[in-house]
């Protein structure tokens, strides 16, 4: 891979050092292929009818929370935060309410058959 | 952050942790508004069952557009860390560039919704049909909302980094709207799957 500054002449001296690096190109294509084979996987899987039920729930949702992780990454820099690091901890508060939001109102509403 | 020895700080330093400080409480704002989403999301998969005799997901939805509008968004997503990637290396040109290409992908984005919305308002589909549909519309236009403040956000800055050029000020503003943008994205991968492909399953 060429180094992302190679093409640029000299714009990238003297900006790129005096602060912390926010990625390079390698990194945003890396995440951008990344996030497009994992947007292609579930598409493939439910226009072919590859699989259903169950085994297909866990390909779709496992496919967008991979794709997640990717963008957090490669697009948002998250591993590259300094010590403490604040935005990673109201990250995971975020999504232990999130998640006790979406599966309390799905299970809740499961047992919750009227008639 | 919560530093002993801020009095020994220069003015610069303290500027820069300002605008730091700002950043991360624009963070906090998206994670309270992926709560936002969440309660929506939890919404419509309660209700996305309750089509009370009106259209069912499968036969409503048109995959062509929805695949079209993952890729478009997908893409914008990727301009719009090249934008930031031009203003690290002080490329002006080359960030308002990358975000003048990310506004058209985001509004195609917008013209391919809002055409799927009324089409489906034309085939009798609208947000009082059923409970389905107003979780439906609800969600997806929330989302559209979003995309199109962003919109609206990214000219704004379009025109101070033309008049300002990339100071401290403008840089932060960038970042903020960057990760705003690609948090857009996230939301749409979960849109994409819950609402469009588990629909059509």
């Amino acid at each position: 891979m060429a180094q992302h500054t190679a093409g640029h002449g000299g714009h990238g001296d003297g900006h790129g050092h005096e602060q912390e690096s926010h990625g390079s190109l390698k990194s945003y294509v890396a995440g951008f292929v990344l996030s497009l084979i994992l947007t292609a996987i579930p598409l493939f899987v439910v226009l072919n009818e590859w699989l259903e039920g169950t085994a297909a729930h866990v390909v779709l949702l496992g496919s967008a929370v991979l794709q997640f992780i990717v963008q957090l990454v490669f697009f948002m820099h998250l591993r590259e935060e300094k010590k403490p690091r604040y935005n990673l901890m109201v990250l995971l508060l975020g999504i232990a309410i999130l998640v006790t939001i979406v599966g309390g109102s799905i299970w809740i509403m499961t047992y919750n058959k009227v008639g | 952050m919560a530093n002993g020895n801020a009095h020994a700080h220069t003015h610069d330093d303290g500027h820069h942790d300002l605008e730091s400080l700002r950043l991360m409480g624009f963070w906090i704002f998206l994670i309270t508004d992926c709560i936002l989403f969440g309660t929506l999301f939890a919404t419509y998969i309660v209700l996305h069952g309750n089509t009370a005799g009106g259209p069912t997901p499968a036969e409503l939805f048109k995959m062509p557009g929805v695949i079209a509008e993952t890729f478009i968004l997908l893409t914008s997503s990727f301009t719009s860390g090249l934008a930031l990637l031009s203003m690290n290396q002080g490329n002006r040109r080359g960030l308002i560039g990358w975000l003048a290409v990310t506004i058209l992908l985001g509004a195609s984005f917008i013209t391919l919704e809002v055409t799927e919305f009324i089409d489906m308002v034309h085939e009798g589909a609208t947000i009082g049909t059923s409970a389905f549909l107003s979780g439906f519309f609800t969600l997806v236009g929330t989302h559209g909302l979003h995309v199109s403040l962003g919109l609206v956000w990214m000219t704004a800055l379009i025109i101070q980094l033309a008049r300002h050029g990339i100071t401290p000020v403008t840089r932060r503003k960038a970042n903020v709207i960057g990760l705003y943008w690609h948090f857009l994205d996230v939301v749409w991968i979960f849109v994409f799957t819950i609402v469009y492909l588990m629909g059509v399953m």
